[in-house]
């Protein structure tokens, strides 16, 4: 058993050295445009995972990460701005004089958006999760749209529907994938504890985990602060790879997105929403052929159509739902434990065709 | 242990629980028998507050738990296995015997506890590993027995245990209520199969349309002719 522990401690380390030494050389041999796209999966990986957190092992049918990662690009963006840009930008009415002089380094700037989006998951959720299903997708959903309706109309504050520009950029992959290695980790840490088992046990069934002694109410809104923390923390992140926000970017097609990762990943499998990120987000860059005027061998002409994308994977999630329900992990994990016993089983086969 | 007093409770509009009063004494298994729709599942939601009682009292040991939040009253040493085998099916045999010991925090008496399980359910031993969703009906009851167990309750509410499960099985697990009852549960037993769980029964008692409508004594009941003739099938 010891040993066992020991073999996983090093491969652990092996694993996270094989990352960085894949960040560095791609820091340093790919291209400005490869980069971005590497740094926007990374950022929808933590939100892959921290909505599978909500959906996949809390089983509460969340629609509102769009609305949480509003709210964290507006408080990274409006924080980090130099009071410059800020006083050229807002010419519509000028900004709240209070936030006019702001500015504050890029680290605790993204903290606090996370910290904000969880408090706005807190209050939100409050009275949305003593609904359950549909019903709770209906009212997230809502929120969300309200947030974003919110964001557009307090001018003073967002510049209303102009959005913000100049956000400062960050451009390393290191930030983004250390942040999304982070995220996986402390979501790991969680849902190895005892808030992680009442967690899955309320989604498998509320009254059986009432009846155990859960306090269902609490580790629900637990789950979807959670979640709504990382959601903001992606949005943040967001803000300084685009440099650029404004509110139609937080729409609902967004949350599809997010959601079309966590179900092709598979609902309670993190690895699987970290893969499904990966697929998603490069698929939708290499994709773009499709949306070019195509030929189709001399017989058919097919004039370039934008989204294009989102029919092949629309198509694609439809698959998936038909004939492969539960994703590519399932409920499973790409974890040590689960190769080191293919790879005993793969012994024992070898030996046995041996003997 | 357990005093009712007097409950009303409602469903919506229907009226579901006119005026309830029964009592479980220390160390006694009591049966609470009667017709679908009778009420008897409602009477031990009310308990753990899972309906709202609008009149009326429940005492466990002589303090006033109406209306108390379920996770204060599971906490006091109530535990209901509820009807219809509600395990956790996507967590396996053993998670979801560490479920149940979620209350507590004492890890080697929680693990000493498991293997205790396993030796009054070999079959769940056998398959520890196994996600419980995969069990056969008879090994899912009896995995939500154990997993109720683990919570080391003083007084165990029992939603129908036998239900939908095949005559032998049924006989399995009124030993199994037997033993528990042994090893000094109160116990509380709600059953659609009568004559079985008067058998076992110290007291029981005949809900009808949200009312008790007849008590007494285990096997008193067991012969006597109207419980016969209404839920016993014998003329």
């Amino acid at each position: 058993m010891d040993e066992q522990l020991r073999t996983k401690f090093i491969l652990n380390i092996v694993f996270l050295l094989a990352v960085a030494l894949l960040i560095y050389w791609g820091q340093h041999n790919l291209n400005n445009f490869e980069i971005r796209i590497l740094n926007l999966a990374a950022i929808f990986a933590i939100l892959g995972v921290s909505l599978n957190l909500v959906l996949g092992f809390t089983g509460m049918f969340s629609l509102g990460h769009a609305g949480f990662m509003c709210v964290g690009a507006y408080t990274t963006a409006i924080l980090t701005m130099s009071p410059g840009s800020k006083a050229i930008i807002y010419f519509m009415e000028p900004i709240h004089p209070v936030l006019a002089n702001i500015q504050w380094p890029l680290l605790p700037a993204i903290l606090l958006g996370g910290i904000t989006a969880a408090v706005f998951g807190f209050v939100i959720g409050f009275p949305a999760l003593r609904l359950r299903d549909d019903y709770l997708a209906i009212a997230t959903l809502g929120f969300s749209e309200i947030i974003r309706i919110i964001v557009t109309n307090t001018i003073t504050i967002t510049n209303g529907a102009l959005g913000l520009k100049n956000i400062p950029s960050i451009k390393s992959l290191w930030i983004y994938w250390l942040a999304a290695i982070l995220t996986i980790l402390v979501i790991k840490r969680i849902l190895n504890s005892s808030w992680g088992y009442a967690f899955r046990a309320i989604r498998d069934n509320e009254i059986a985990a009432e009846a155990m002694g859960i306090n269902i109410f609490k580790h629900k809104l637990l789950s979807f602060t959670i979640g709504a923390f990382f959601a903001g923390l992606a949005g943040a992140l967001m803000a300084h790879l685009i440099t650029s926000v404004d509110p139609t970017m937080f729409r609902f097609l967004f949350t599809f997105q997010i959601l079309l990762i966590v179900v092709l990943g598979g609902m309670g499998s993190i690895s699987g929403s970290v893969v499904a990120a990966l697929i998603v987000t490069i698929g939708m860059e290499v994709l773009r052929i499709v949306e070019q005027p195509m030929d189709l061998f001399g017989v058919v002409e097919i004039p370039g159509l934008p989204g294009m994308r989102m029919v092949i994977f629309s198509i694609l999630l439809l698959l998936v739902i038909l004939f492969y329900r539960q994703g590519l992990m399932g409920t499973r994990e790409f974890n040590w434990d689960w190769l080191l016993n293919k790879l005993d089983r793969l012994k024992d086969r070898m030996r046995g065709e041996a003997a | 242990m357990l005093r009712i007093e007097d409950i009303q409770v409602y469903y919506g509009g229907i009226h579901a629980l006119k005026g309830i009063s029964l009592e479980v004494p220390e160390n006694k298994i009591v049966t609470l028998v009667g017709a679908n729709g009778a009420g008897k599942s409602t009477t031990l939601r009310a308990v753990c507050n899972q309906v709202p009682v609008s009149s009326g009292a429940i005492y466990f040991q002589n303090e006033d738990i109406t209306n108390k939040r379920t996770v204060d009253i599971i906490k006091r040493g109530i535990t209901l296995v509820p009807e219809g085998r509600r395990i956790f099916p996507n967590l396996s045999v053993l998670e979801n015997l560490q479920m149940g010991a979620y209350t507590r925090s004492n890890k080697i008496e929680i693990r000493k506890d498991i293997e205790k399980m396993y030796d009054i359910f070999p079959r769940l031993k056998e398959r520890e590993w196994q996600i419980a969703g995969t069990l056969s009906g008879g090994e899912q009851q009896m995995l939500a027995i154990a997993r109720a167990l683990m919570s080391r309750p003083r007084f165990l509410m029992m939603d129908e245990p036998s239900l939908g499960l095949a005559p032998l099985l049924v006989k399995e697990v009124f030993r199994v209520i037997r033993d528990i009852y042994e090893q000094g549960v109160t116990i509380l037993l709600i059953e659609q199969n009568a004559t079985a769980a008067l058998q076992i029964a110290h007291y029981g008692y005949v809900l009808e349309t949200g009312n008790i409508v007849l008590q007494g004594p285990g096997k008193e009941l067991a012969v006597n002719e109207d419980v016969r003739k209404a839920y016993l099938g014998k003329a």
